[in-house]
């Protein structure tokens, strides 16, 4: 073989081995994707065929209820962009950060209900961080702009969550 | 792990005498953050000279000018270890007027965690990364290679002008030095999930792999300003890549072990974006070391082998980087600052963009290279950079196609574990399968008749068992991985025996000829089996089993074979926290297999509650409990707990497969007798 024939060789495997891997990502981009949505998008958009969403808010004050279903515990709580609340049902043990008033993060469905079926709830490494998302929202809801100092006092969440 | 009374608790100065207690103060005064601020400053100027005055002589051919870089380099290294001295005592000494440390440390945590705690933010790591560029390059001066003054010193000078570069980072934008005033009596504590002594270990080994990926990248600079690139400069590279591999594999298998037993659900790998970002240099390192290898033996791959090098520095870079400046979302990022991006950003297109532009110019010029057999050695380690390189481009566009997206479209999207396992698996399954052929083939040509002989029998034996393991298990992927595996198992003995002759000379030739054989040959076989344990747990990962129970005291779970009964419940007090610990006994049977003892440490100066998980391993499964929540239950008296229970299998295999992989590396770096380079380790 001359040099020539031997580095089209090479050539033919990376070029064979890119485009398998290009085909691979864009399948997984197709189905893998998880988009993230604030409870308020969740209610007004149409997104029950969606399998998986994240969905970021902050937990509503006085709304968490423990709950035990044939020995597994279930947690029900609600999440509040400031402009809607969804409640959240969750089968497992929530993370040690997991607090009312705290910035949380939902991966799961909607079902027919309107309730979130969550498959892990997220809560941040560090109490004081508000997970980008969540401060996007806010912001994006007018309930807070990062102009104006830290974000409110979660506490008062429930508050400003109009009945 | 066991502490010394000392270090486990903060302790250090109720039993010591006062002439103790005045040294300690002398030392303090001494070590004081200003000294720290100012021989910071002062390693900054001298990384910035040791960049120009090596160079500049270079360039008008003057000796003395060029030997300036040693003594420079040493110098930026002990100016920067009496700095981190400084650190260091402003820390133990509890000196809350010092911002970092106020911030990050309070004074009733344990020793261990004060001087480990440096690290465990923003301004300190990177401080700490400074501070370890600089010790590489104090190494690079001290080494004994025999590297022409030339290459050396503008080898030192590119390693300077990066250091210059992050010293500078590191004084304007995030300096660990800095004053409070009016100095507070205590501190705001530790994040106590950073109070571990995994992670005391684990960012200085990943930084080590980081940083010490910047000595190939100096010296392919420095190749590429000389235009010298051949054996002797590879030969150079070789050991500094190696020791860089290793650090960074070790501290992988750290950061991953850490994850599965301090935060509680069992999970090892998130492919959350730092640790894709420690992936990424770690892919393209191990290709660069293959490419390396190919290149000292036939002289193939050279420029393929010099991009590698700039790259994989380059994502050393990015991957610390883009993620502390806040662009990656991610469960590590620190609070992030916007001109600490723009600076960090300049920084790389510097770095890097110079580096990637210097090749442009230099690589037509450098020697065209030779066409490669695919069917030989050689052949097989650029199908091994090929493959390599494209896990690497897959892991990049998943951690960087989220905030693209969000910055094209304002749409948040994350991309998560289903879609990197997809993509990466059916590669990393090919790999495997190459991993076994390519040590066995010979360099430059492979007469095919041969190959199939030696190929068709392991093929057969290791179809038969990915059929009975599919059989058996009746799952597809993991029965092909455990064929592939044994696959690499078995052409590793193979060849092993080959190399030993066993069974055509006496047994005791067999064995002396075994000790006889170059390392970089037990280095592959040994790397490559540590790769094979790691997959291998990974496999047996995929069968875990697991359940959330909520339970009195007293009930019994069966899980996976075994009774595991809540015994007791009890609070215990620690130095910084009350925690909750649960007994948990295990039986098999009827008989008691073990004890386990998770907690919930509640630290109460940053109302922060800890899991801490309790394992009990025997290394071919492990035993997991978490104790979950507790809450207000009406009926105080029988309070009801919730636990979460693992029964992983093969787990601890994939942090051991990464040591085996890490001491591969290490071994090639034991000087050798017959290799002509006998000094070219440290």
């Amino acid at each position: 073989m001359k040099p020539k024939h031997k580095r089209f060789i090479v050539f033919l495997i990376s070029m064979g081995c890119i485009g398998c891997a290009l085909w691979l990502v864009l399948q997984a981009f197709s189905s893998n994707l998880v988009y993230f949505k604030t409870p308020s998008q969740l209610l007004h958009e149409n997104t029950l065929k969606l399998s998986d969403i994240r969905m970021g808010g902050m937990v509503v004050a006085h709304s968490i209820l423990f709950t035990q279903k044939e020995k597994m515990p279930c947690v029900q709580f609600q999440v509040t962009d400031g402009q809607a609340a969804i409640k959240v049902h969750y089968f497992g043990i929530v993370p040690d950060l997991f607090r009312e008033g705290q910035s949380v993060i939902a991966i799961g469905h909607l079902d027919q209900n309107k309730i979130f079926i969550a498959n892990e709830i997220l809560a941040k490494h560090d109490e004081t961080y508000m997970p980008k998302d969540v401060a996007d929202a806010l912001r994006k809801s007018g309930k807070w702009d990062p102009k104006y100092g830290p974000p409110p006092d979660p506490k008062t969440w429930n508050h400003i969550l109009k009945p | 792990m066991a502490l010394h009374p000392t270090l486990k608790h903060g302790t250090i100065f109720l039993n010591l005498k006062p002439f103790q207690i005045r040294k300690i103060h002398l030392i303090s005064e001494i070590l004081s953050p200003e000294l720290g601020h100012y021989l910071l400053a002062l390693s900054c100027c001298l990384a910035g000279i040791q960049f120009i005055v090596p160079l500049v002589g270079c360039k008008a051919k003057q000796a003395s000018l060029m030997m300036l870089a040693s003594p420079l380099a040493y110098a930026q290294g002990i100016a920067l270890s009496l700095s981190f001295a400084c650190l260091i005592t402003a820390s133990v000494t509890n000196d809350f007027s010092v911002l970092s440390v106020y911030q990050n440390s309070a004074s009733n945590k344990p020793l261990l965690y004060k001087i480990s705690g440096i690290w465990g933010n923003h301004e300190g790591s990177i401080f700490l990364w400074c501070y370890l560029l600089a010790l590489f390059n104090s190494l690079l001066a001290l080494s004994a290679q025999p590297i022409p003054l030339k290459l050396k010193s503008r080898a030192l000078a590119i390693m300077g002008g990066c250091s210059a570069g992050f010293t500078l980072f590191c004084l304007l934008t995030s300096n660990p030095f800095l004053r409070l005033w009016p100095a507070p009596l205590q501190g705001q504590g530790m994040n106590p999930l950073l109070q571990d002594p995994g992670l005391a270990l684990h960012p200085p080994l990943l930084y080590m792999g980081y940083v010490g990926f910047a000595i190939p990248f100096a010296f392919t600079v420095a190749g590429l300003l000389d235009n010298t690139i051949d054996l002797a400069w590879a030969q150079f590279v070789k050991p500094w890549v190696t020791i860089a591999w290793a650090c960074l594999t070790c501290g992988i298998a750290l950061g991953s072990w850490w994850s599965y037993y301090i935060l509680g659900w069992g999970g090892y790998w998130f492919w959350d974006p730092v640790e894709n970002a420690s992936l990424l240099p770690w892919l393209t390192g191990t290709a660069l070391i293959h490419a390396l290898y190919a290149y000292t033996r036939t002289e193939s791959l050279k420029l393929w082998t010099l991009l590698l090098s700039i790259s994989t520095f380059s994502l050393s870079l990015s991957g610390t980087f883009l993620v502390r400046s806040g662009l990656l979302n991610s469960v590590h990022a620190f609070t992030s600052d916007p001109t600490r991006g723009v600076f960090i950003l300049a920084l790389l297109a510097c770095i890097s963009g110079s580096a990637l532009l210097l090749y442009a110019w230099r690589a037509p010029t450098l020697a065209q290279e030779t066409g490669v057999n695919p069917l030989s050695k050689e052949g097989s380690l650029i199908f091994n950079n090929i493959l390599l390189c494209t896990i690497a481009s897959i892991v990049l566009t998943g951690t960087l196609y989220p905030p693209f997206l969000q910055l094209l479209t304002n749409q948040s999207i994350s991309v998560g574990k289903p879609f990197f396992e997809q993509t990466t698996v059916p590669f990393v399954l090919i790999s495997l399968f190459f991993m076994a052929v390519g040590p066995r083939l010979p360099f430059k040509k492979t007469n095919s008749q041969h190959l199939l002989n030696i190929l068709s029998i392991p093929a057969m034996l290791c179809l038969l068992i990915f059929l009975t393991s599919w059989f058996c298990l009746h799952q597809f992927l993991p029965a092909l991985t455990l064929g592939l595996c044994m696959w690499v198992i078995i052409h590793t003995i193979l060849n092993y025996a080959k190399k030993i002759s066993f069974l055509q000379k006496s047994f005791q030739e067999s064995w002396r000829q075994f000790f006889r054989l170059p390392y970089s040959v037990h280095a592959s076989l040994i790397a490559h089996t540590g790769m094979v344990v790691t997959v291998l747990g990974i496999t047996g990962m995929a069968f875990a089993t697991h359940t959330i129970v909520e339970i009195p005291l007293g009930d019994t779970v069966p899980l996976a074979g075994y009774e595991w009964t809540l015994s007791s419940v009890q609070t215990v007090k620690g130095p910084n926290f009350v925690a909750l610990k649960a007994a948990i006994k295990i039986a098999h049977k009827g008989k008691v297999v073990t004890w386990l003892f998770p907690s919930r440490k509640y630290f109460p100066e940053q109302n922060q509650i800890v899991t801490h998980v309790s394992i009990e391993t025997n290394f071919i499964r492990d035993l997991y409990a978490a104790l979950g929540s507790s809450k207000e239950t009406l009926d105080k008296q029988h309070p009801l707990y919730i636990l979460r229970l693992h029964y992983n299998p093969l787990a601890p295999w994939i942090w051991i497969g990464g040591l085996i992989m890490a001491f591969g590396g290490i071994i090639t770096l034991w000087p050798s007798t017959k290799t002509k380079f006998k000094n070219d380790c440290l």
